[in-house]
């Protein structure tokens, strides 16, 4: 029988999902400690990370909107790059919507839970009380190793003195590098021509506009992928 | 209001109710593919052009020569399917070992 309210339970996972579901948060839990690190080697005061973690709780937005304010963007590009970034959770809440529980409570609670990761859990699962459980165990270990990780490394970054002979600042472009490698690899070409224009685009246009602003720019590269497709090609 | 609170609140607000859109309706909408493609699309642009400029400028100018070595240095660790730890550290180990030998 299908419970779509209630408890969620580990044992309604099967062993080798909550195996996948445990390696996931050793990840997070490793990512967290090099964006606290990161960010406040990079010079933000130590509550920035840290707060940021718990209350916007997305990897992406969070090493972009960082970067941007470290790099001098100020707020409102870094605040811009983190929103485009995280429309995409928008998606993934309609395809998992239905997964959180009936309540108001489940579902207010549920969706600051929304990720990359609990969506993909819970949209393999094959019934909905799995699903349930599987976005649930998912979502509230990811969201402790998450900030745990960033807290930790939040400490350890400011103990750090001169960060550049760390070689910290290509800590940060490495981090993208591993978040979007595994993306560009299975995309479709258009996808990758648009990433590579939108690249080309913002390096240009680096030396001459506020920083912030040429990564925004770099959208542009969005139009070859649009005007293909109304071409009716690939 | 301190910049950076602005920048975090302000983050988390618009975060927030993009999550929120999807539970709201319960299941009752679902996202045209072609949406969600150019949403997917439009945050790998974004995310390269992030990497593309954080590897080669600082400020105005060219970051110098041993940070894109070292993200190059990362990539290919990458690309070999390194675990996350040995990216990040690998790039920033190979910076920091140029810039011992000399390299800006």
């Amino acid at each position: 029988m299908e419970r779509t309210h209630g408890v969620v339970r580990l044992s309604d996972l099967p062993s080798g999902v909550l195996r996948d579901i445990a390696l996931l948060w050793v990840a997070d839990l490793t990512v967290g400690v090099s964006f606290g690190a990161i960010a406040v080697a990079s010079g933000l005061p130590l509550w920035v990370p840290v707060v940021m973690s718990v209350l916007v709780y997305a990897g992406a937005a969070q090493f972009s909107a960082v970067a941007v304010l470290t790099a001098g963007g100020g707020p409102v590009a870094a605040a811009a790059t983190g929103l485009l970034l995280n429309t995409r959770t928008a998606a993934f809440g309609l395809a998992v919507g239905d997964s959180l529980g009936r309540s108001w409570a489940a579902r207010l609670v549920g969706a600051h839970l929304i990720t990359d990761e609990t969506t993909a859990f819970a949209l393999a699962q094959p019934d909905a009380t799995r699903r349930r459980a599987a976005f649930w165990i998912t979502g509230a270990g990811e969201f402790v190793a998450w900030n745990v990780g960033v807290l930790a490394g939040a400490l350890a970054g400011s103990a750090l003195g001169d960060t550049a002979r760390f070689g910290l600042d290509a800590a940060f472009p490495a981090v993208l590098v591993a978040l979007v490698l595994p993306v560009l690899r299975d995309a479709a070409p258009s996808t990758r021509g648009a990433a590579a224009l939108g690249a080309v685009i913002a390096v240009a246009a680096a030396p001459l506009l506020p920083a912030g602003v040429p990564v925004l720019l770099a959208l542009l590269g969005l139009a070859v992928t649009v005007r293909r497709r109304a071409g009716g090609g690939a | 209001m301190n910049a950076q609170l602005a920048c975090v609140l302000a983050l988390a607000a618009g975060t927030y109710a993009f999550r929120l859109v999807g539970p709201a309706l319960h299941g009752r909408v679902t996202v045209p593919a072609r949406v969600q493609d150019l949403l997917t699309t439009g945050a790998t642009v974004l995310l390269v052009a992030l990497l593309a400029t954080g590897t080669l400028t600082e400020g105005h100018g060219f970051a110098g020569w041993a940070r894109p070595a070292g993200v190059l240095v990362g990539g290919v660790l990458a690309w070999r399917r390194a675990p996350f730890a040995v990216i990040v550290l690998g790039a920033a180990g190979a910076t920091a070992l140029l810039r011992l030998a000399g390299l800006p």
